[in-house]
């Protein structure tokens, strides 16, 4: 695997990107899936920054970043990566139920969730962590779920940021008729709607897709492919690449590079663009890879090789743009220790909101259920609050 | 005599390794179910040994998997559905609703519809959204369907196998915070039948009802009880439904008491449906109004707020006391 993905890599150097690069696609796909891959048109990846953090150019998807955007770019990764890490420690000590990390997806979520506007719209589904960060969501937000003690709990139009969902594909019909609506009132902002691999099998991505397209709505679904659902290879969906599932339903489909922050924020800027302009949905398939467990309930062991994770450490969004940054002196050393001890600041600050977050008082069961009240709740409101005031004086006695 | 002693999880796995060998029909499909194992292990080793085609790893579509499994027994399988958690049958509930459980009877009882839909259900086991839900009574109140759930590893073992060997749809609900418990198994001994009800304890006071993971709870409130000098018989369900009333109604008309006990939301819950019927069948003989004890009309709680929400000891003597009181 390794050999292979080397001289994958090789081939796409310095290349045009209208090559058939072969890079992520093929060398990494599980051998099962060759005779697919070989059926279908070889697929072409978007890439800006190969591996080695060498720029690359596209025709269609260049882009031209500042020193100081790019630096924005690179702190914005670390930062959520210290984040999950810091997320995924104190699920080791107890501290949060579950963590789903996005260890390695990182430029795919910074990339796509740069090129937002405030006044665009996101649906995620429960691992868009790093997306969450540049909507400027407080990352201790997304933890109280995790730790249990609620279910999201906060605001969606503060930061245009839907709450996580857990069952999987359901948001991106909402994602759709957000979009819609948008559409309806002759705005012109535009809609993200985040799914996985795995996802994109369920009926309500699919009837997405349909409505987005009958109903031209400004809508761009962001499928980060990371090759894996819990322990089913992508094989496991479809038998063609994702991204060409979108030309089915009328509308333009796109793979690219998922580990190359520069790729991700311009192919998610022109699809944005374009449903603006008003025509219609875009697909983008980001192709990368789940370096961690599924979750931290996950034993990736019993059903995936080291090596193949090794392949695509290789392809690490970080480094990658970190080799730029040294390599076009966009950054100098004084930049990467400030970002160092930011980082630790801020696994710090999360480790204490988290170890200080209250568990909500017992009557908050009955909290928020409906706007206009019900009568049954009402009832058993108060008899859970009798019940539980019988221990009150059960224990002054 | 072959007796086991094994964890609830470990008697469903043999369950189906044994209904995999003694039919070349019937089959296993769900996600993860294969390498994995699922993500509770409950398939863990099958695929290993009976091959990708018996234990068959689905794309992640809830209502392909059923739809599928529909189709696969029209043509003779008998499809032995995982669902990953309670939370995620949804997808799947039109073809639950609208086609399984309805085919037979549109084909005047000409087609058989040997579908096993395993779901893993209730909570207690500090999960987040959508994997501690008992949606039990959404299935029981469907024609068509047949709703069981086992609450120890001898039950896990032989009602799996049983509601496999039945022609109609079978949901099967998995008590997942019981999953690790132990207890024996016969593997040679004559199961009972499959809608049985099963006095779980003897008691003269009051009977308590309950079914999947609220009979090991209720058997601990029958314990307590003991103590303060109660009498407490417990009724372990198995079978939702169909539902065995005369059990039930033997054992109220002896206690002249009753205590229904899930953890599923209380309003138009299954001890709804007991409660009426029991009244109608026992009404000279009940000293008390049938009560009730479970999940509250709100959602189901985070998890460090779930011990409040599900029916524990405490709630559970509570009612056993307000019984007595009449
Ligand atoms: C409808 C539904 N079925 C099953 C699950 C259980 N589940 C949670 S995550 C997951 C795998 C999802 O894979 P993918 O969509 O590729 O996203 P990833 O987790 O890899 O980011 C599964 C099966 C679920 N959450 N929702």
């Amino acid at each position: 695997m390794t050999v292979e993905s080397t001289a994958a890599r090789k081939t796409t150097r310095r290349s045009s990107g209208t090559k058939r690069t072969a890079s992520a696609s093929t060398s990494t796909t599980k051998k099962t899936s060759t005779r697919a891959e070989a059926d279908a048109v070889e697929p072409e990846l978007v890439q800006l920054l190969t591996p080695e953090g060498e720029r690359v150019q596209h025709p269609d998807y260049d882009i031209d970043l500042s020193a100081e955007e790019l630096r924005g770019l690179y702190r914005d990764m670390v930062l959520t990566r210290r984040f999950d890490a810091e997320a995924t420690s104190l699920q080791r000590q107890g501290e949060l139920g579950l963590w789903a990390s996005l260890l390695g997806q990182e430029a795919a979520q910074i990339g796509s969730g740069r090129a937002l506007r405030d006044d665009d719209y996101v649906f995620p589904t429960y691992r868009e962590h790093g997306v969450a960060w540049v909507r400027g969501v407080d990352p201790t937000n997304l933890l109280g779920m995790f730790r249990g003690v609620n279910h999201g709990g906060w605001d969606p139009s503060t930061n245009n940021f839907h709450l996580y969902t857990i069952v999987l594909g359901s948001q991106t019909l909402h994602a759709t008729g957000y979009a819609m609506g948008i559409a309806k009132d002759g705005a012109d902002s535009a809609v993200l709607a985040y799914f996985g691999d795995g996802a994109s099998s369920q009926g309500d991505v699919n009837e997405s897709f349909v409505f987005s397209a009958v109903y031209n709505a400004p809508v761009v679904f962001f499928c980060q492919n990371n090759q894996w659902a819990i322990s089913e290879p992508t094989e496991k969906q479809t038998r063609v690449p994702l991204y060409q599932r979108a030309r089915g339903f009328g509308f333009p489909g796109v793979r690219v590079d998922g580990n190359d922050v520069l790729a991700c924020l311009a192919v998610t800027r022109s699809a944005l663009e374009r449903a603006r302009r008003g025509e219609g949905p875009t697909l983008i398939e980001a192709f990368t890879y789940r370096m961690a467990a599924h979750t931290t309930s996950d034993d990736p062991t019993k059903y995936r090789r080291d090596e193949e994770r090794e392949a695509w450490e290789a392809k690490d969004p970080i480094q990658r743009l970190k080799a730029y940054m040294e390599n076009e002196g966009h950054a100098d050393a004084a930049f990467f220790e400030e970002l160092e001890a930011e980082s630790e600041a801020l696994g710090k600050q999360v480790r204490e909101v988290v170890r200080a977050m209250p568990v909500p008082e017992h009557m908050a069961i009955f909290d928020h259920t409906y706007a206009d009240g019900h009568a049954l709740v009402d009832e058993e409101r108060a008899e859970f609050a009798a019940y539980q005031a019988s221990f009150a004086n059960g224990e002054a006695e | 005599m072959a007796v086991q002693k094994l964890p609830l999880a470990k008697a469903l796995n043999e369950s189906l390794r044994k209904a995999l060998e003694t039919d070349p029909k019937v089959l296993i499909m769900g996600l993860d179910v294969g390498k994995l194992g699922g993500v509770f292990r409950i398939t863990e080793g099958l695929q290993k040994d009976f091959g990708e085609d018996r234990v068959v790893d689905t794309p992640l579509a809830e209502s392909g998997i059923v739809g599928t499994a529909i189709g696969l027994a029209l043509r003779g399988y008998r499809p032995v559905v995982e669902i990953q958690f309670d939370g995620f049958v949804f997808p799947a509930y039109d073809q639950i609703v609208t086609q399984l459980a309805k085919i037979r009877a549109r084909s005047l009882g000409t087609v058989k519809m040997p579908v096993v839909i395993r779901i893993p259900y209730g909570g207690g086991i500090g999960a987040v959204e959508h994997h501690s839900e008992s949606p039990e009574s959404l299935f029981a109140h469907v024609a068509g369907l047949k709703v069981v759930t086992p609450a120890n590893s001898s039950d896990a073992y032989w009602m799996l196998q049983q509601a496999i060997q039945s022609d109609d749809p079978v949901i099967f609900f998995e008590p997942k915070r019981r999953y690790w418990d132990k207890g024996e198994v016969d593997t040679e001994a004559f199961p009972g039948e499959l809608h049985k009800a099963r006095v779980a304890r003897e008691g003269t006071d009051l009977t308590l009802v309950a079914y999947g993971p609220m009979v090991k709870t209720c058997l601990e409130v029958a314990e307590a009880a003991a103590e303060e000098g109660k009498s407490i018989e417990v009724v372990d369900l198995r079978s939702i439904s169909p539902l065995d009333f005369d059990t039930i109604q033997a054992s109220v008309e002896k206690t002249r008491r009753l205590v229904v006990v899930h953890e599923a939301p209380v309003f138009f819950g299954s001890g709804a449906e007991i409660a009426a019927r029991i009244t109608e069948r026992c009404f000279y003989h009940l000293e008390a109004p049938v009560l009730r004890v479970g999940g509250y009309h709100a959602p189901y709680p985070p998890a460090r707020l779930e011990e409040e929400y599900l029916p524990g000891l405490d709630r559970v003597l509570d009612a056993v006391d307000r019984s007595l009181a009449y």
